[in-house]
């Protein structure tokens, strides 16, 4: 990490949240980098004193999220090397967040726009335009 | 996990004072552990106690296993560095950070003279510096780097870092956490600066007016206590059968602190009352904590596994 604004605190820095362990953090961050593939399937994961230095953090709380991963077989561990990306962990992490997807954004939305009023057809109506905008951009 | 410190009953008193009240605590070894507190807590006793450097008026202390007091053996697997550390100038009135350091390369004999002059370079204090016409700040990191280069096997720090700026504390945070990783001790924080320094613990120790109020797994206490904001009807429908701190009001507004695990049913839940649920930080956590003993009891007994 750079050493730029240094003045911040500890867990700003590293851009971890207040409300979650931070163990759970650790662990969702590499599940994110597994299944965008940054961490590709049999590559090796930081190592628990990496991740302790890099997000400042104690190393029992960074060897604690990695032990998440391995416990749902997502990374495996090679005795006296370090744990790796097991084969099929990067397709079991996208089902998941393709199954949360409807909570995790559909239902929110759905709650801030009956709020607001706009009602289902509205709603459609405008995550088209905002989908056509989007790809005129890409085009 | 074997503790490496144990202390059971321990009271000390001074004439009109009692500065530490039954207190009982064990710490593991090769753990890092946060004593948080008021000034005047009882934190400073309690260090100096461990460090054998006070006598308890009752109660038992053990450091690998024996009584600290007086005790060669463990005095040499231990350092103890203190917010106003005095440095003997043995008569010399210029004497240097230089033999400060051979000094306390006598004293301790996992001593790395290396990470010393790399850690004086990092704070930028000069070797050569009279200790005399060190600042506050250059003296606090002198303790700092006596106290992480003598790697001994217990290692007690008290408020360090009197008068370092942010950029050095953010030195000592990163080198104590390199430190530990190379060469792993057991570690015993006390701070002011919690926010700071949370991330960096495995379980926290709260004291208040000389008794412990609180002792946890840090990473646990994270989400535990949470404000709820919005309208009354609302806050108080969502809060309902819930432990509650406190709670301010202002107009049909109201702020109510709720002790307990969120869960991801409670955010849908307050997101569609349009309530604000903001996490507490340790350091919020502990100013509520502190004088409120039943309170912390109940959160200690649910985080501390």
């Amino acid at each position: 990490m750079e050493k730029t604004g240094r003045s911040e605190t500890v867990r700003e820095m590293a851009g971890l949240d207040e409300g979650t362990p931070l163990f759970a953090q650790v662990a969702e961050r590499l599940a994110a980098d597994i299944a965008d593939g940054g961490l590709a399937e049999g590559e090796r994961v930081p190592s628990t004193n990496e991740l302790a230095a890099f997000y400042r953090i104690n190393p029992a709380t960074a060897a604690k999220g990695i032990n998440v991963l391995a416990d749902e077989g997502l990374l495996d561990k090679r005795r006296g090397i370090g744990m790796f990306v097991a084969a099929g962990a990067r397709a079991a992490l996208l089902a998941r967040r393709r199954a949360g997807f409807t909570d995790r954004y559909v239902e929110p939305l759905l709650t801030e726009a009956t709020r607001l009023g706009i009602g289902s057809d509205e709603l459609i109506a405008l995550i088209k335009e905002c989908s056509n905008e989007r790809e005129g951009v890409a085009v | 996990m074997t503790p490496v410190i144990s202390v059971t009953g321990l009271t000390r008193r001074y004439p009109g004072q009692v500065a530490l009240d039954d207190v009982n605590l064990t710490i593991g070894t090769g753990t890092i552990t946060g004593l948080l507190g008021r000034n005047g807590a009882g934190k400073t006793t309690l260090l100096r106690i461990l460090a054998g450097q006070e006598f308890p008026s009752a109660g038992s202390v053990r450091v690998f296993g024996s009584p600290p007091a007086e005790n060669e053996k463990v005095l040499r697997r231990l350092v103890l560095v203190r917010e106003d550390q005095e440095y003997p100038d043995f008569g010399y009135p210029d004497f240097k950070v230089s033999r400060a350091l051979r000094a306390a390369s006598f004293c301790y004999q996992n001593w790395d003279a290396g990470l010393a002059s790399s850690l004086l370079e990092d704070f930028g204090l000069r070797a050569n510096k009279a200790i005399k016409s060190l600042s506050r700040g250059q003296r606090s990191a002198l303790g700092i780097t006596i106290g992480l280069a003598a790697r001994a096997e217990v290692t007690l720090f008290d408020e360090p870092y009197t008068g370092l700026d942010a950029v050095a504390r953010q030195v000592f945070y990163d080198r104590l956490l390199a430190e530990y990783a190379d060469f792993p001790r057991t570690v015993v924080l006390s701070t002011h600066l919690i926010d700071e320094a949370a991330a960096l613990f495995e379980n926290v120790v709260l004291i208040d007016r000389g008794r412990v109020v609180l002792d946890a797994a840090a990473d646990g206490l994270r989400g535990m206590v949470t404000t709820v904001s919005g309208p009354v009807l609302a806050v108080d429908s969502f809060t309902k059968g819930r432990p509650v701190w406190e709670r301010r009001g202002l107009g049909s507004q109201v702020s109510v602190v709720i002790v307990g695990q969120i869960s991801g049913e409670d955010r849908e839940r307050a997101r569609s009352l349009g309530l604000d649920l903001t996490p507490l930080s340790l350091q919020q956590l502990v100013v509520h904590t502190s004088g409120r003993q039943v309170g912390a009891g109940s959160l200690a007994g649910r985080t501390s596994a």
